[in-house]
């Protein structure tokens, strides 16, 4: 019997203060200075990342080009960060599998984002019986090692992409939806409710206005800090060999590569392990900041 | 020497939005067996003031700018921690307003029933649970050995408060603290909760500190009253001269307010106003702006608690200059 | 509490019997067989292979057949490894998977328990923001990366222990190290919120009015509430320990379930599969439950639900 998290916001945004509300939380932001760090860092990581989707010889080289002769070399001026065994610029797979990486991270999140919002919003705007259910198999679910299953499906049914948001998607819908749930029952019973029907608002005019723009902050919190956690999922899945597939890369493909030559060429392990770990770290940084800017509590973490 | 001395006592909290000086040079004493009263509206100062003595207030953001609080003779504001624990507890107690929140949720009553005797007296349990059960019969609660297995969440408001009493006073300390013990229950169990006390008080002979807004119920319980506003004292005198002779009028407003004093079908008279803002505190007389019998000194001059009759002391300006009557 | 764990019982059975099919599905359906990969053998030599294991029989009866022999708890042979039942990999093997498990759940929560408390109670001090700093590295730093780099840095450079291999004592060091960082990390920040939260409450002020130390608030009446959060996480966590193992097992070669549960799916392994995923399902929903029951024996309120 797992705790649910209740989730409660400080100050309701009814749709006359929404925008200082969102104004506030700005501010608030701006002024946590890990957090700010966050944004910053990801933004430049993501504009080179997604740059080199557009331009992919952006640093000279492409991701997949091979220089057999050149061999592993470590950092110099020409490859800036080393090849690898092939002669691959580092960098240029780097940026190239961050922007993989990123957006796997974005697209599952927004299919788990999708999944559980919606599952929360109907079993706590349903409540009683039906509710009750719906969550008891969120907790079950929560304690399962879904892990398992996506390996499985990757291993059976082949290495796509979509296939591979899909699955990591479908593990990580469930922290979503418990805050979502949370959130509407909250929502539910406040006060400005019953006197928006108090004053004759029609339902689905009060959905719009009043309920959902409680629901965003909380949603955009935890989207913010899920997308590490599927990064995480996909280097997992791509280090057993099931995510990304050569010649593309994605950071945990590289992780993979640089950890088998650790010892003779430990910069192919170093810079990607520190990229991406730089990148989680942005990314909770931008989550914690923003849980605090928009002040949603929650009973667990 | 009194048991408790309290002098020039300044609190305050440094809060991102500025500092709350939440009490202001208060100063009164009280002797062994006495009731004083401490009366105020939320935001008086009145809790402040007794956690302080209490050690209770969280340093930072809580800071005490000055004053001692001297407990028969040892300055419970500058005693080392060690010390402080010896005393709170066993021949100091304080019980709080809202039962409900202040025993813990997850330990049994008998554990913190018996817990000031673990930790001040080196009782065995048995003899320590033997004791507990004998508060909680003294405390009126019937099927005491029961309850001591229980959980606060199963006991309604009446009793955990009787509770709360009961563990306070099972090492028999000198002064008991009372904040607001009542404001949190029924009407009817709010008379017998302040009967309870008066009883323990008169077995035990101790003093007790009863803070509240209600000067209705202090007046039914206390020898001596002290009024505060705005972190300051206003008045101080015994109970009687407080009321048939009272020096401040935010005293006399207070006293007028009191809805059974009042004639029935009349308009309930009313402190016109609000209290200060804690945050932006303005000179002269905190009150000024509220009463009725203020002068352009009031509103410039400190004011500082004086004595202008045997024992009664007030911070009206007007009183101490003029002799104005209230 | 007995009606509690009946009913979670109750529960568990349709789930186990849900992932039993799904899997058994899952498996069947995919493309690939477990002898594809074996070129040396002709098709008539494959084909009596799979009459052998009951491969040829229609899907429905093959699922049937499944079905009873877990019942009987006999989880089958296994394809890649000729000759040795199911049942006896995962005897074999689990008991280093759970070693594994549970060193790194013991640094877990030492070291995530101890932060937390120190954190909360030094709030907003070197000895906060320390610990804090040192959990979210902990939580952004995936283990496929720790791993290596402990490795490098303990084993390779300074030689304090094998790299790779289960042999001695000293050899599970640094896997318990690399599987539980995280956890202790997550721990460790959960813990400090719960901590934080009970350490504000009310009835912590009246502990001290009562005369209480600073250890007999935090360990008697503030742990409880504290603990709370990280109780709950338990649960989760030992799932994650579980799938997390696959990567340290790979990563510092330890013969543990992990490593053949992700070989089999390779190779089609399709009993070995079920078996270690039925294993470790049944496994994982027995430690809920106790997580459950140490949840509700810790918070009285529950206890009369």
């Amino acid at each position: 019997m797992a705790l649910s998290p209740s989730i409660a916001l400080a100050g309701s945004a009814d749709a006359a203060g929404a925008s200082s509300f969102w104004r506030d939380a700005w501010r608030r932001l701006r002024q946590n200075k890990l957090a700010v760090f966050g944004l910053g860092l990801l933004s430049v990581l993501g504009a080179l990342c997604f740059a080199s989707f557009l331009w992919p010889n952006l640093t000279g080289f492409n991701y997949g080009q091979q220089n057999l002769a050149l061999g592993p070399v470590p950092p110099n001026r020409l490859h800036w960060l080393g090849t690898d065994p092939l002669g691959r610029d580092l960098l240029a797979r780097l940026l190239y599998g961050g922007g993989i990486s990123l957006t796997v991270g974005l697209c599952a999140t927004a299919v788990s984002l999708t999944i559980g919002v919606i599952y929360g919003a109907i079993a706590g705007f349903a409540g009683g019986k039906l509710d009750m259910v719906m969550m008891r198999l969120v907790d079950i679910l929560y304690a399962l090692p879904f892990a398992i299953f996506v390996i499985l499906l990757m291993v059976f049914f082949g290495q796509n992409f979509i296939l591979l948001f899909l699955a990591i998607g479908a593990v990580e819908w469930l922290t979503m939806a418990r805050i979502v749930r949370g959130q509407v029952l909250t929502v539910k019973q406040q006060e400005f409710i019953e006197a928006a029907h108090a004053l004759g608002l029609r339902e689905g005019r009060i959905i719009f206005r009043h309920i959902v723009p409680n629901l965003l902050g909380p949603i955009i919190v935890y989207a913010t800090l899920t997308v590490p956690e599927v990064i995480i999922l996909e280097s997992f899945l791509s280090f057993l060999g099931l995510g990304v597939q050569p010649p593309h890369s994605s950071w945990g493909v590289l992780i993979k590569e640089g950890a088998e030559v650790m010892e003779e060429y430990p910069w192919l392990l170093i810079y990607p392990g520190a990229v991406m770990t730089l990148t989680l770290f942005s990314l909770n940084f931008l989550g914690d900041g923003l849980r605090d800017a928009l002040d949603v509590r929650g009973s667990k973490d | 020497m009194s048991l408790l001395a309290v002098e020039n006592l300044s609190v305050s909290f440094h809060t991102r939005h500025g500092v709350v000086r939440a009490v202001q040079d208060v100063s009164f004493q009280l002797e062994r067996g006495q009731t004083l009263g401490i009366v105020g509206e939320s935001g008086s100062g009145k809790s402040v003031t007794c956690y302080s003595i209490m050690g209770l207030v969280p340093q930072p953001p809580g800071r005490t700018e000055a004053g001692r609080a001297l407990f028969d003779g040892v300055d419970l504001l500058s005693c080392p921690r060690r010390r402080l624990n010896r005393i709170r507890g066993a021949r100091l107690s304080m019980i709080f307003q809202d039962a409900m929140t202040s025993l813990n949720p997850f330990l049994r009553i008998g554990d913190q029933l018996i817990e000031p005797l673990m930790i001040h007296e080196k009782v065995a349990r048995p003899a320590a649970i033997a004791r507990a059960l004998a508060m909680l019969d003294a405390a009126g609660i019937a099927d005491a050995e029961r309850r001591l297995k229980m959980f606060p969440h199963e006991f309604s408001g009446g009793m955990r408060q009787r509770v709360m009493i009961a563990m306070a006073l099972i090492t028999k300390p000198d002064l008991l603290i009372a904040d607001e013990p009542t404001t949190a229950l029924d009407v009817t169990v709010q008379a017998q909760i302040l009967e309870l006390i008066r009883k323990m008080q008169r077995e035990l002979g101790m003093a007790v500190i009863l803070v509240s807004h209600d000067l209705g119920i202090v007046a039914g319980f206390c020898d001596r009253v002290m009024v505060m506003y705005a972190g300051r004292v206003m008045e101080s005198a015994p109970i009687d001269d407080l009321f048939y002779d009272t020096k401040h009028p935010y005293t006399r407003g207070l006293r007028n307010s009191i809805p059974a004093l009042q004639m029935k079908g009349g308009e309930l008279h009313v402190i016109p106003g609000q209290p200060p803002d804690p945050h932006h505190a303005l000179p002269g007389c905190p009150f000024a702006p509220r009463c009725a019998q203020a002068v352009d000194y009031c509103a410039t001059e400190e004011i500082r608690l004086l004595e202008t009759a045997p024992n009664h002391r007030t911070a009206c300006l007007r009183v101490q200059k003029e002799g104005m009557p209230v | 509490m007995l009606r509690f764990i009946a009913r979670r019982f109750l529960e568990a059975i349709p789930v186990l019997f849900i992932i039993a099919t799904a899997t058994f599905f899952m498996m069947r359906l995919a493309p690939g067989g477990p002898f594809d990969a074996e070129k040396r053998v002709s098709p008539e030599v494959r084909a009596r292979m799979e009459a052998h294991y009951g491969l040829d029989k229609p899907l429905f009866q093959q699922y049937l057949l499944q079905m009873k022999h877990l019942l009987q708890g006999d989880l089958g042979p296994s394809f890649k490894y000729p000759g040795h039942t199911v049942n006896e990999i995962i005897a074999d093997s689990f008991p280093v998977s759970l070693e594994l498990g549970m060193e790194a759940l013991a640094v877990a929560l030492v070291l995530g328990l101890a932060a937390g408390m120190v954190a909360a109670l030094k709030q907003n001090s070197v000895w906060d923001h320390l610990p804090m700093g040192l959990a979210m590295t902990g939580i952004c730093l995936p283990t496929f990366v720790l791993g290596p780099l402990l490795i490098s840095a303990f084993a390779l450079h300074l030689d304090w222990c094998n790299a790779a291999g289960w042999f001695f004592p000293r050899d599970r060091v640094l896997p318990a190290l690399t599987l539980g960082a995280y956890y202790a990390a997550y721990i460790a920040r959960l813990c400090r919120g719960g901590f934080l939260e009970v350490l504000h409450q009310d009835y912590i002020r009246t502990a001290r009015a009562k005369g209480a130390g600073g250890a007999r608030i935090l360990f008697k009446h503030a742990l409880r509430g504290g603990v709370l959060p990280v109780v709950s996480f338990l649960g989760p966590a030992v799932a994650g320990l579980l799938t997390g193992s696959f990567v340290v097992e790979t990563i510092f070669g330890i013969p543990g379930l992990g490593r053949y549960f992700v070989t089999a799916a390779f190779n089609r392994d399709y009993f070995m599969v079920m078996g270690t995923v039925l294993f470790y399902a049944c496994f994982v929903v027995a430690l809920n439950l106790a997580a459950d029951v140490v949840l509700v024996w810790l918070n009285p309120k529950l206890r009369f639900d």
